[in-house]
């Protein structure tokens, strides 16, 4: 079976200083996949690799089989991946509306069109409303993205992630910064969003993890020391050593 | 935080038949206004002064579609102007020599296509970065083509510019646009049409992720778009459209210069945007209408009026970053609820606007005075003391006595005391017209 995201040999190196040093990873089709690891690991670094915002070093990324090494980022998304940010990037000045609006026209088959009205797709509106709907925003749909709470803005940056249907995921600490009852909400809105798709995420709550995680991926220092199952993870002694063993320090 | 929306109308989704005939209704209520006011203005300045400000609103309207819709901030979009201005004139003269049986008002599509043309020829090349870079290559295309300008006499004409003659083309219905009334009502009508297109354009898939790549264009990224796609074909359209207005000044004044593609041209621009205000789409309209007014009637009663034009500006700029349509939108809040309420909260409000008015003009005045006065003695001491001041001999000021150095002074920093004293009142009023607002809502 073709992984969804094949990652060989891949390095990003800054300088001198080695960020990802030879990761090799296989994230099959439809798994829940979390990539877990200590502060500066290189976990953002990974994301920022695998959707096209930086170019490695050295390495290759495979989609499906396709390798995508070195492709822009806006091309990779047409190939069917898509990622959310660590830090809310959305466009806080345009309606949560527009918001979701604008990250499904592509998807839709819209592309450039000037010469359609926006407001009288009605695939388009549809969509949009069900993607709201979904992340539970709709009853706030006219407001400027930008006034949203913290927790809702987070929402609809998964909102405006998932809605090009991408198949595969990309959330980079999507519950961050939440307090438990929002970060529960969090993670049943992934679980549902993600089902039938290939989901990478990484997440620093342990708990969130091993409850949504099909397997874990460990990256400590730029490599990759261990990817299994959540049981086997937590009794990997490398792994305890390494991470969650410091951690509990 | 509450920015500007990008256009007149809150941008859910409503296709309801209701919002279809509202907007409708918009575009023909301004063809009437524009059919009518020849009428209403019947004086052949009004007329002159009505084709300058129509091929304004062309021409900031195409300059909004960079600054306000997709945030490229370019400092020569006169280039594009320009060069229509002249392929206009050169058309022009070719149909004219060749006996082409093609009318006037058809005119204005050659120097779209040239802008077009031009547009995407520079556009190639400028549109690759955003922010501060495209800034920068604007500025730079702008100096090669200003400096082309003066260098390629065959097809800018050297200082004369290259003149034309718009009565000598095929005439239809026995308009030979002779007349200025002809003139206006054909750029109106071009005015209208390109009015409509770029608001259409702005409620495209395009005229959306235009906005997005202003507001973030990294993110614009990761949903399938390529940002520069985006900067590039709107930058083809604005020099499209703004290759409109500069045939229509072609046409207008049968001539064009290489002031049409200079610096100064594009400054005034910007200008115009900015003080109508680039956050909505009728704020360059309204800036185009009100920075040529100035520029024509200021200039009648001031010679250093570019100083108050660029205090403008800076006031503009420093008080309402929104211009003048971000002022007069600031205020739609306040416009919900009963229409009792409503006039009742907007007639305190206007009440106190006025009061803070008649300070600030007194203010204004003496600045004037003061200003007038060191430019008299500093630059035209060949004339005596005595300045004439406000239409030649409508005032007569002794600038050796000191009562009018103290009246101004005087003025001034009387003026602008008592206007100070003025705020608290508008808050005031400002606060009770929201809160009325607010219980009418409830």
């Amino acid at each position: 079976m073709t992984s969804a995201v094949e990652l060989r040999g891949l390095e990003k190196r800054f300088g001198k200083t080695g960020i990802i040093r030879g990761v090799n990873l296989d994230v099959r089709p439809s798994e829940r996949h979390a990539v877990i690891g200590p502060n500066g690991a290189g976990k953002s670094t990974l994301f920022n690799l695998i959707s096209g915002r930086l170019v490695p070093s050295a390495g290759s990324i495979h989609l499906r089989g396709e390798n995508i090494t070195g492709l822009r980022p806006y091309e990779i998304n047409r190939r069917g991946l898509s990622r959310s940010f660590q830090v809310t990037n959305i466009f806080p000045r345009l309606s949560v509306w527009e918001n979701v609006r604008c990250a499904v026209l592509w998807s839709m088959g819209y592309k450039y069109s000037f010469w359609r009205n926006v407001d009288k797709l009605d695939d388009v509106r549809e969509r949009t409303q069900q993607i709201l709907e979904q992340i539970n925003l709709i009853d706030r749909r006219q407001l400027p993205a930008g006034v949203l709470t913290y927790a809702e803005q987070r929402a609809l940056e998964i909102g405006v992630t998932i809605a090009g249907g991408a198949d595969i995921i990309l959330l980079d600490e999507p519950t961050a910064g939440m307090s438990r009852s929002e970060a529960e909400h969090a993670v049943s809105l992934i679980r549902r969003i993600s089902e039938g798709r290939t989901l990478i995420i990484i997440e620093h709550d342990m708990g969130v993890v091993f409850d949504l995680a099909d397997r874990i991926s460990v990256l400590v220092y730029g490599q990759i020391i261990a990817t299994d199952q959540p049981a086997k993870i937590k009794a990997n002694p490398m792994v305890q050593q390494a991470y969650l063993g410091a951690t509990a320090a | 935080m509450s920015g500007p929306t990008t256009t007149m109308l809150p941008s859910a989704n409503r296709t309801s038949i209701g919002a279809r005939i509202r907007s409708y209704s918009l575009w023909i209520g301004a063809g009437i206004v524009l059919l009518i006011l020849p009428v209403v203005f019947p004086s052949g300045t009004a007329h002159t002064t009505m084709c300058l400000m129509a091929i304004m609103i062309v021409f900031a309207l195409s300059y909004n579609l960079l600054l306000g819709q997709t945030g490229m901030l370019s400092f020569g979009h006169a280039v594009y102007y320009g060069m229509a201005a002249f392929v206009t004139a050169h058309a022009m003269n070719w149909v004219v020599r060749n006996g082409a049986p093609i009318p006037l008002p058809l005119i204005p599509l050659v120097g779209g296509l040239a802008g077009l043309f031009f547009g995407i020829v520079f556009g190639s090349v400028s549109t690759k970065r955003g922010g501060t870079a495209f800034a920068m290559i604007s500025l730079g295309l702008a100096e090669l083509v200003a400096s082309s300008s003066l260098v390629l006499r065959s097809f800018f004409g050297g200082d004369e510019g290259i003149s034309t003659n718009r009565t000598k083309l095929l005439t239809m219905f026995g308009w030979d646009f002779g007349p200025q009334i002809q003139v206006y009502y054909l750029i109106a009508a071009w005015c209208l049409l390109c009015m409509i297109l770029m608001y259409a354009i702005t409620r495209t898939p395009l005229g959306r992720m235009c906005n997005a790549v202003r507001e973030n264009p990294e993110r614009v990224e990761f949903v399938g778009y390529n940002p520069q796609t985006v900067r590039f074909i709107a930058f083809s359209f604005a020099g499209l459209f703004a290759g409109i207005a500069g045939s229509l000044a072609a046409i207008n004044f049968e001539l064009a210069t290489s002031g049409d593609v200079g610096i100064g041209r594009s400054g005034v621009v910007l200008l115009a945007a900015y003080i109508g205000g680039v956050g909505f789409f009728v704020g360059p309209i309204l800036g185009a209408i009100l920075v040529t007014l100035l520029s024509l009637r200021l200039s009648d009663v001031s010679e250093i009026w570019q100083l108050y034009f660029g205090l403008l500006f800076i006031g503009m700029i420093i008080f309402s970053p929104g211009g003048l349509s971000g002022l007069l939108m600031r205020h739609a809040p306040l416009w919900r609820g009963p229409l009792g309420i409503r006039l009742a909260g907007f007639g305190k409000l206007l009440l106190s606007y006025l009061i803070a008015l008649i300070p600030a003009l007194v203010m204004i005045a003496g600045a004037v005075l003061l200003v007038e006065m060191v430019h008299h003695v500093a630059q035209k001491t060949a004339e005596g003391p005595t300045m004439h001041f406000l239409r030649q001999n409508a005032w007569t000021i002794d600038t050796r006595s000191y009562t009018p150095w103290i009246a101004g002074i005087v003025m001034t920093i009387g003026g602008f005391y008592l206007f100070r004293m003025t705020w608290p009142i508008i808050e005031r009023a400002w606060n009770d017209a929201a809160a009325q607002t607010r219980r009418g809502a409830v």
